[in-house]
């Protein structure tokens, strides 16, 4: 049977690795390869990267740190940030990354996907949402550009026209949730989800294994990610990367 | 020595790092001298049919690699879509693939059809039921998993070339292996301990 995946996710800025609380006041947490070298160790079901400042600021994807990256890297590797073109794609895939995640570009020119995923095959085309809901309403709005900018795109409908276009995964990112370690937004979760036919992975709000194992068995079979839950320890949030053993992740995930 | 066959798909210096570190020698192949000296070949991958076999046919490695596997008998191993293109076509594209395992590669849509709630591609990791020896030697037991991501899988025109399987709403094949041809659609090479063994075991396989 297919388990829910239990995903850490290292946010990158300025070649160091960050952790953020609603998008904001990112907080130097290490160096990335190491982190890797952790999660590894540690056997992690798979990894996401997001460089938060690429895109904002309008660069190229590092690929140099993407290939150090890669190198290191022993469990399946997604990255995303500043990906704007195939040929980025192309360069990323031939690194050695299994799964690139598009954010920005999908909102000004959908139509990439279809170019992207005919090249490299749908299921490593990722499609990260960062969405908010908006007030007075069950709706979410997509937002970009490292939670500045809100598109005003209703949430399900991108979802039913990336999913259309043939991405492979989506990843939703609840921005107000982010850092919080308050738990997962179970109700806008599993909104969003009806619309989804392709695999989910959800983030923002993790606040405990049980917290991920309750997700699971609300939602039904979603990726499980989670930053600050992976980089701190304690309520006084020291850095410490961590991730749980084969045996916790059936204890306190899976429940058996 | 090992060699992995660098065509431009899927993640080569993984299979490296992985056999560095179980102090087995192995190279990379980007040129057709590279695999002079080949005892062992992994033709890995990521992405889709035709473009994997448009890249393999360019590669310039093709006609040496065909005439190794062949001819010389020299063990490969497909990984993904490096083991898809081992058959004889894919409803993902319209080129031929290498027919070195007769099969179709079909969309997994039509076998989990039935069940409306499972997502498609097959991502994740999923449990594998092997029957064969060689390649799963020492791992067949307890909770043996793979990482899975893929959207089509090999339909084995005899059942005897299929040596695992998977179930995802349906059971389909995940590994194949006819003579010395081996191919599995999860990836080793991102499969931690279970991986890490089945790599260890392929270099082991002694000739057929």
């Amino acid at each position: 049977m297919l388990r829910s995946r239990v995903i850490p996710c290292l946010l990158v800025q300025d070649g160091g690795l960050v952790k953020t609380v609603k998008f904001k006041n990112s907080k130097y947490v290490g160096d990335p390869i190491n982190a890797v070298r952790i999660f590894n160790e540690k056997e992690a079901d798979e990894l996401i990267v997001l460089d938060i400042d690429a895109s904002v600021n309008n660069a190229e994807p590092d690929y140099k740190m993407i290939e150090n990256i890669a190198k290191e890297c022993r469990m399946p590797l997604c990255y995303g940030g500043g990906i704007k073109t195939l040929a980025h794609v192309e360069k990323i895939v031939a690194l050695g990354v299994e799964k690139v995640a598009l954010s920005s570009v999908v909102i000004d020119q959908p139509s990439i996907i279809v170019e992207i995923a005919n090249k490299v095959g749908r299921q490593s085309v990722v499609v990260v949402l960062d969405v908010k809901k908006k007030t007075l309403s069950g709706d979410y709005n997509v937002w970009t550009l490292n939670g500045s900018h809100n598109t005003k795109k209703n949430a399900a409908d991108v979802i039913q026209q990336v999913q259309n276009l043939g991405v492979g995964e989506i990843v939703l990112n609840f921005i107000d949730f982010d850092g919080a370690e308050a738990g997962y937004p179970i109700k806008g979760i599993q909104r969003l989800k009806s619309g989804i036919k392709v695999p989910l992975t959800i983030m923002g709000g993790a606040k405990s294994l049980e917290d991920m194992g309750g997700a699971i068995k609300q939602c039904g079979l979603v990726g499980v990610a989670a930053g600050s839950l992976f980089v701190f320890k304690g309520k006084y949030r020291a850095v410490l990367i961590n991730y749980p053993e084969r045996k916790q992740k059936k204890e306190f995930i899976y429940g058996k | 020595m090992i060699t992995v066959i660098d065509y431009g798909l899927g993640n080569i210096q993984a299979f490296i790092n992985i056999y560095k570190k179980l102090h087995i020698p192995v190279q990379v192949a980007k040129s057709e001298s590279d695999l002079e000296g080949a005892s062992k070949l992994i033709l890995p991958g990521v992405g889709h049919f035709d473009y994997a076999m448009q890249m393999f046919s360019d590669s310039g490695m093709r006609e040496k690699v065909e005439s190794l596997v062949l001819k010389s008998n020299v063990h490969i191993l497909g990984v993904c879509v490096g083991m898809q293109i081992m058959a004889n076509s894919s409803e993902e594209g319209v080129e031929s693939g290498l027919g070195w395992i007769s099969g179709t590669v079909k969309s997994l849509e039509s076998l989990v059809k039935a069940d409306n709630n499972l997502p498609l591609p097959h991502m994740g990791w999923n449990s594998v039921t092997p029957n064969h020896k060689g390649l799963f030697n020492d791992i067949a037991s307890g909770d043996l998993e793979f990482y899975f991501l893929h959207s089509y899988y090999f339909d084995c025109a005899s059942q005897e070339n299929c040596i695992a399987s998977t179930d995802y709403s349906s059971n389909f094949c995940c590994a194949v292996n006819n003579k010395n041809i081996f191919g599995v659609q999860f990836h080793p090479e991102k499969s931690h301990y279970y991986g890490v063994n089945l790599l260890k075991n392929f270099a082991e396989l002694k000739g057929c």
